[in-house]
């Protein structure tokens, strides 16, 4: 059903630290991996290996540069569904493929019932919904919903894929919605935010800032360090002139 | 955002259909159709095939066309859902018209039933409007003026139609020039005020908002993070430039607007060679109403073009 549960039992969803993020990609490539194998049918590519590779990828992590002169830094950005607690692409679904659960507030798609109309894509302001060519129907982030409760996999294991790839500890995942939780906890300490609230989706993924930079202590330049002396006709230089001109005949 | 043929064909030859059951339906039910045998019953019967045509194409971009009764099922929340409901709806007493006119049967049936289609027929092209009106991501979309244009145009297009018809079986009412030449200034005026509009809005929507990180500066792409454009990129991403929308746009209004107003005016003032005047206001219509749609789709602008570079959306 494509109208939206009125509350949420839990707001399951992950938190990105910005700050440490060195962006290696291995969250999008353990998500690949994982959602090509298991939960509904392989994630397609095409031209793999060629000139123009495209394919449906779950998460994508974009490189920005931010601020300006000493100030200035590369933020590594991971961008995937937010699971939102009021999205349109939700509602928007003519088939009720696409759906919230009220149970922990993962979205999903039904990959039975989506007839591949892709108006969910247009209206996810986070571009986290990929069409796959091959399947015929839209893919999004499933939060890992076949790892998380998967009682035949080391309950180590029961985290989304891309949480438990990276290498940074830079990606947690918990219950959003309880200011108990651990995510929550760390949410508040470091003033993680939810990206774009403007546009209103009420997305429940957090976002940890970057920090500010460490005072980076500058000697002051001096001449001698720093500059080449402007030439001033010395005795010194007329006879390294003269021996360059020697030297060069 | 990327023109989809099907998507292009579907609106275009719809409306079109849509107008042209409207027309019909209303000149039928105050009694203006002019008593030609057989002249109700395939102007219907063109109204359909232009509607069902329309609905054929729009299931060409899907992924499972074969699932599609299931669009039927979420009108409580969903725009595409509901023109669908709406669109199957109104075969219903297109049908029955088309049924009693194939076969002469002579009722007042027929008026209650025309009132239908024609209240069908506005139900429908106003739910395919909302479709797009209804997307938030989307600032040349999400304007009451999307689904204006989205009627104004079927009435526009449908009424040029509903002149070609009576033309070609020999009838060619003052009226009917009058309410086409009318519904295709209405059309010109509220594209042209549409145009107005998406060009003096600029997008109130940031990079800095979308990525969070304006506090810290000025946000700027440094690393993509795929090497080739994905499939988000490619549908939501796609953008004209402005010298070809400009010329694009002279196109819609020339195609569109001023060759069918010029041609309906010259048979107001000559009364002469109604079909060949129909017929190709008719042609120019088709080509102008594509080329305004395809210009619909390539003038959007997507927020998650954000995240790709763009600074305002």
């Amino acid at each position: 059903m494509t109208s939206l549960p009125e509350t949420t039992e839990k707001k399951l969803g992950l938190v990105i630290d910005l700050d440490i993020c060195v962006g290696c990609q291995a969250c999008a490539t353990s998500c690949k991996e994982w959602n090509t194998g298991g939960y509904s049918a392989p994630l397609s590519d095409h031209d793999p290996y060629g000139a123009d590779p495209s394919g449906a990828w779950l998460n994508r992590i974009h490189s920005y540069e931010v601020g300006e002169g000493q100030g200035a830094k590369t933020v590594h950005f991971p961008r995937s569904c937010l699971h939102c607690e009021t999205p349109d692409c939700v509602t928007v679904c003519p088939t009720g493929a696409s759906y919230k659960r009220a149970e922990d507030g993962i979205v999903l798609v039904n990959p039975d019932t989506c007839i591949g109309c892709k108006l969910c894509s247009w209206a996810c302001p986070y571009g986290a919904r990929e069409y796959d060519y091959d399947d015929g129907v839209m893919k999004k982030c499933t939060l890992c919903v076949d790892r998380i409760y998967n009682e035949t996999i080391p309950e180590v294991d029961r985290v989304p894929a891309c949480v438990k790839a990276c290498p940074t500890g830079a990606r947690s995942f918990g219950d959003l919605g309880d200011p108990n939780s651990d995510v929550s906890q760390h949410v508040s300490e470091r003033g993680g935010y939810g990206l774009f609230e403007e546009f209103g989706y009420k997305p429940v993924n957090r976002y940890l800032p970057p920090r500010a930079p460490a005072p980076v202590e500058t000697a002051p330049m001096t001449q001698q360090s720093e500059q080449v002396p402007a030439p001033d006709g010395s005795l010194a230089e007329r006879l390294f002139a003269w021996a360059d001109q020697a030297f060069s005949r | 955002m990327h023109p989809a043929y099907s998507v292009i064909v579907f609106t275009t030859a719809s409306g079109a259909g849509y107008g042209l059951l409207f027309w019909l339906s209303l000149a039928h039910a105050i009694g203006a159709m002019p008593n030609i045998p057989w002249l109700s019953f395939v102007a219907l019967t063109l109204a359909l095939i232009l509607i069902t045509v329309g609905l054929i194409s729009s299931t060409l971009h899907l992924g499972h066309p074969e699932r599609a009764i299931g669009a039927f099922s979420q009108w409580r929340t969903s725009w595409l859902s509901r023109e669908g409901v709406a669109a199957v709806a109104t075969y219903v007493p297109a049908g029955l018209l088309g049924l009693i006119w194939l076969f002469g049967v002579e009722t007042s049936l027929t008026i209650p039933l025309a009132l239908l289609a024609a209240i069908g027929a506005i139900v429908t092209v106003y739910c395919t409007g909302m479709i797009y009106a209804s997307l938030r991501t989307i600032r040349q979309w999400n304007l009451d003026l999307v689904w204006a244009n989205y009627l104004s145009l079927a009435a526009a297009t449908g009424a040029v139609l509903f002149g070609v018809l009576l033309a070609l079986f020999g009838e060619a009412p003052t009226w009917v020039a009058m309410v086409a030449l009318a519904a295709t200034a209405a059309a010109a005026a509220l594209k042209i005020y549409y145009w107005q509009t998406i060009d003096s809005d600029y997008g109130q929507y940031t990079t800095a908002m979308a990525t969070g990180l304006g506090h810290l500066g000025t946000v700027r792409p440094l690393d993509p993070p795929h090497t080739r454009p994905n499939f988000v990129m490619r549908e939501m991403g796609y953008t004209v430039a402005r010298k070809h929308a400009e010329k694009l746009r002279t196109i819609v209004l020339v195609c569109l607007f001023g060759a069918p107003a010029f041609l309906m005016l010259l048979f107001l003032w000559s009364g002469l060679a109604a079909p060949l005047l129909y017929v190709l206001a008719a042609i120019m219509a088709t080509t102008g109403v594509l080329v305004e749609r395809w210009l619909f789709f390539a003038e959007a602008d997507h927020v998650v073009t954000l995240y790709y570079g763009a600074q305002r959306a």
